[in-house]
């Protein structure tokens, strides 16, 4: 007993200088959690949050129309302009379009994540994230070219639907008027498409993690006390998956909000609002507008994220 | 209130399987197997309206299948199931007039207690100010009033067990699924609801189905007590004859501690040579009165329980516990020692296994 406590406080390996730092920070764990979050603190608070004040700031200028220079007086004049007729279309167009984009992606990507969560087992369950991640390793523009190919008038898609003797139906969808298009790929659909698919990833994942923390015996318990399997999913397994959709919405809305390479490739030529970004900040030179389109995505996923709060989206985190 | 809630009020008399006209519970050669695993076997059995039965046994015993078949989240791979006289293969859990309390309680953390509690009525499109006024009475039953606006993440363990009891009997089922309620409340808690279900089971008058590991509780709250073992029943019948007469090792040893006797320990205390079953608390230490049977021996260990005394004898080899009041001396370790017991305590079993 007491041959034990010796050798212990006698320990000569542990009197070194990294046993004295480590046995310190053992003692003093916020000293450690300070070390190991101050780093990615400060650059997320001056990086991240500093540019984003500036971008805020910016706004808040005008453009000179005359001379293209930039006047730097508070001015309300480039929000104005955001709201005019062309500006305004540009946004309602990106809104809509990640809206559809995200209420499609959780509608898809319910029944895999449940799939998943609920009866993929050891091989499936690896299977199941191969599929999910795979097209995640692959580069985006790749995806995005490749789609391109898929959905043009003489590609893959447009044989396949032939070939079933379904062009009609093709046909018929292309002519509707804003969603249709002379092809697929330069089409509104085309571009929605090539959205829900590049982003599926983000939205099953959170889903899935979401269903995978649902307990079985509270589905058990409802079935018990006489819920119907719609029952059971509307009362009980969607009010604890929403977080996850909530997790899964914030990710596909906000990406195709922000996003300026897919309509460009794929779509009509009318601008989203990153592309508006794009081109206001390149080639028209005026900053304060892209940057007062650029508040427009965080004004509106502030507003989602307030409104699916108060629906008690979180209530069951 | 308990009024509103019997099924069959003032009818708390208990029909023994072979008097009642259907039982509440019956399984016919009920089988339930997992691949090559027989999680049931063959089991018959048949649990009386109004009965509190439990299912006893070790964890893989099959006891808790038998209640999921019953509640209708497993489906028998072989044999016949009938609820009050109804075939229940095939029929999914929620058209069965059967409630279950879950082991840990499965309360839904996204709603309060009052809404949970609530649930049942809900799906079934009672109207709200109805199941609201059912609720607040289950939760009155249970000793939970006002805690309705509460959520079950704010309640203690104890608090949350009764919450799943109101809930299951606001349905008001014909036969009460109960999955080791109490298996995680402490020693007290534990012993408060053991009495509490045993008279709310009486004023209910609902059948009790109940599964536990812990036999204390199986002997003190059940009219009858299932043993299981390998997915099967090792013995159906009521506490005392469990207790008393073990018919096989296995229900000697897990119900209470036994001294199982090999035999020929049996034979020469001129008996027939089978196994036999003596508990600890049957013999007493020191000679007795006359007619009973008396063994030389040593002690071998002693520990002090509180109540008794644990004293381990060896007689001629053969090991045996016996549980002393704790008035009485103790002899001490290496000491000689008699035991005397009642014939009657010598119970023999059926089978070696």
């Amino acid at each position: 007993m007491s041959a034990i406590a010796h050798h212990h406080a006698g320990d000569a390996s542990r009197g070194s200088v990294a046993g004295r730092i480590s046995d310190f920070l053992w003692r003093h764990p916020h000293v450690l959690l300070a070390i190991l979050l101050g780093p990615p603190l400060l650059w997320l608070g001056i990086v991240y949050l500093g540019s984003l004040f500036a971008l805020l700031l910016q706004s808040f200028f005008s453009i000179d129309d005359y001379s293209g220079l930039i006047n730097y007086e508070f001015t309300l004049a480039t929000y104005r302009q955001l709201l005019n007729d062309a500006n305004f279309d540009i946004i309602v167009r990106t809104v809509v379009m990640a809206a559809s984009v995200t209420l499609f992606s959780a509608v898809i990507a319910f029944p895999i994540a449940y799939y998943a969560a609920r009866y993929a087992r050891g091989k499936w369950k690896a299977i199941f994230y191969l599929g999910v991640m795979l097209p995640l390793w692959s580069s985006y523009l790749v995806k995005i070219y490749a789609w391109k190919l898929i959905l043009a008038k003489e590609g893959i898609l447009t044989w396949i639907v032939t070939k079933l003797n379904l062009l009609w139906l093709l046909d018929a969808w292309l002519s509707i008027p804003v969603i249709g298009g002379n092809s697929l790929s330069v089409s509104y659909t085309g571009t929605f498409i090539v959205f829900v698919y590049v982003w599926m990833p983000f939205m099953i994942l959170p889903i899935q993690a979401a269903l995978e923390r649902v307990p079985t015996n509270l589905i058990e318990a409802s079935s018990d006390l006489g819920g119907t399997p719609q029952q059971t999913f509307r009362h009980v397994l969607f009010p604890l998956a929403l977080p996850g959709i909530v997790a899964g919405s914030i990710f596909t809305f906000s990406l195709t909000l922000g996003d300026y390479i897919i309509p460009q490739i794929i779509g009509s030529s009318r601008l989203f609002i990153g592309q508006a970004v794009y081109a206001q900040q390149g080639t028209a030179g005026n900053i304060p507008l892209a940057a007062a389109f650029t508040v427009v995505p965080i004004v509106i996923m502030g507003l989602y994220l307030w409104m699916a709060r108060r629906m008690g989206a979180f209530d069951a985190l | 209130m308990l009024k509103t809630l019997s099924p069959h009020e003032g009818e708390i008399t208990r029909a023994t399987p072979e008097q009642a006209m259907t039982a509440a519970v019956l399984f016919e050669n009920v089988s339930r197997h997992f691949g090559a695993v027989r999680a049931v076997d063959a089991v018959d059995l048949a649990v009386a309206e109004g009965e509190f039965f439990a299912m006893l046994g070790p964890s893989g015993s099959g006891k808790t299948t038998c209640l999921r078949l019953m509640a209708g989240f497993e489906q028998p791979t072989g044999g016949h199931i009938e609820i009050f006289g109804i075939t229940a293969e095939g029929v999914p859990p929620y058209r069965r007039s059967v409630n279950t309390v879950f082991q840990d309680y499965a309360l839904f953390p996204h709603l309060n207690i009052l809404d949970n509690v609530a649930y049942g009525l809900m799906v079934k499109g009672v109207a709200r100010e109805d199941r609201r006024r059912a609720a607040e009475d289950a939760l009155a039953m249970v000793k939970l009033q006002g805690y309705g606006p509460r959520r079950p993440g704010q309640l203690s363990g104890g608090q949350r067990q009764r919450v799943a009891l109101a809930r299951a009997l606001v349905n008001k089922p014909k036969v009460l699924l109960l999955d080791e309620p109490l298996g995680a409340l402490d020693l007290k808690l534990r012993e408060q609801m053991q009495e509490e279900l045993k008279s709310l089971q009486k004023s209910l008058g609902i059948t009790f189905v109940f599964v536990t590991h812990d036999q204390g509780e199986a002997l003190s709250m059940a009219d009858r007590i299932a043993v299981f073992n390998d997915g099967r029943i090792q013995q159906l019948g009521t506490p005392e004859e469990v207790y008393k007469q073990p018919r096989t090792r296995f229900v000697a040893d897990f119900v209470g501690s036994s001294n199982i006797l090999p035999p020929e320990f049996v034979a020469r205390l001129g008996a027939a040579p089978q196994f036999a079953s003596l508990r600890p608390e049957a013999i007493a230490l020191g000679h007795g009165d006359s007619g009973k049977l008396v063994l030389d021996g040593t002690v071998l260990s002693r520990s002090f329980l509180g109540a008794a005394n644990r004293v381990l004898v060896s007689v001629d080899g053969t090991r045996i516990n016996v549980m002393s009041p704790a008035v009485a001396p103790v002899p001490a370790e290496g000491d000689p020692v008699k035991l005397s017991f009642d014939r009657a305590d010598l119970h023999l079993m059926e089978t070696a296994s």
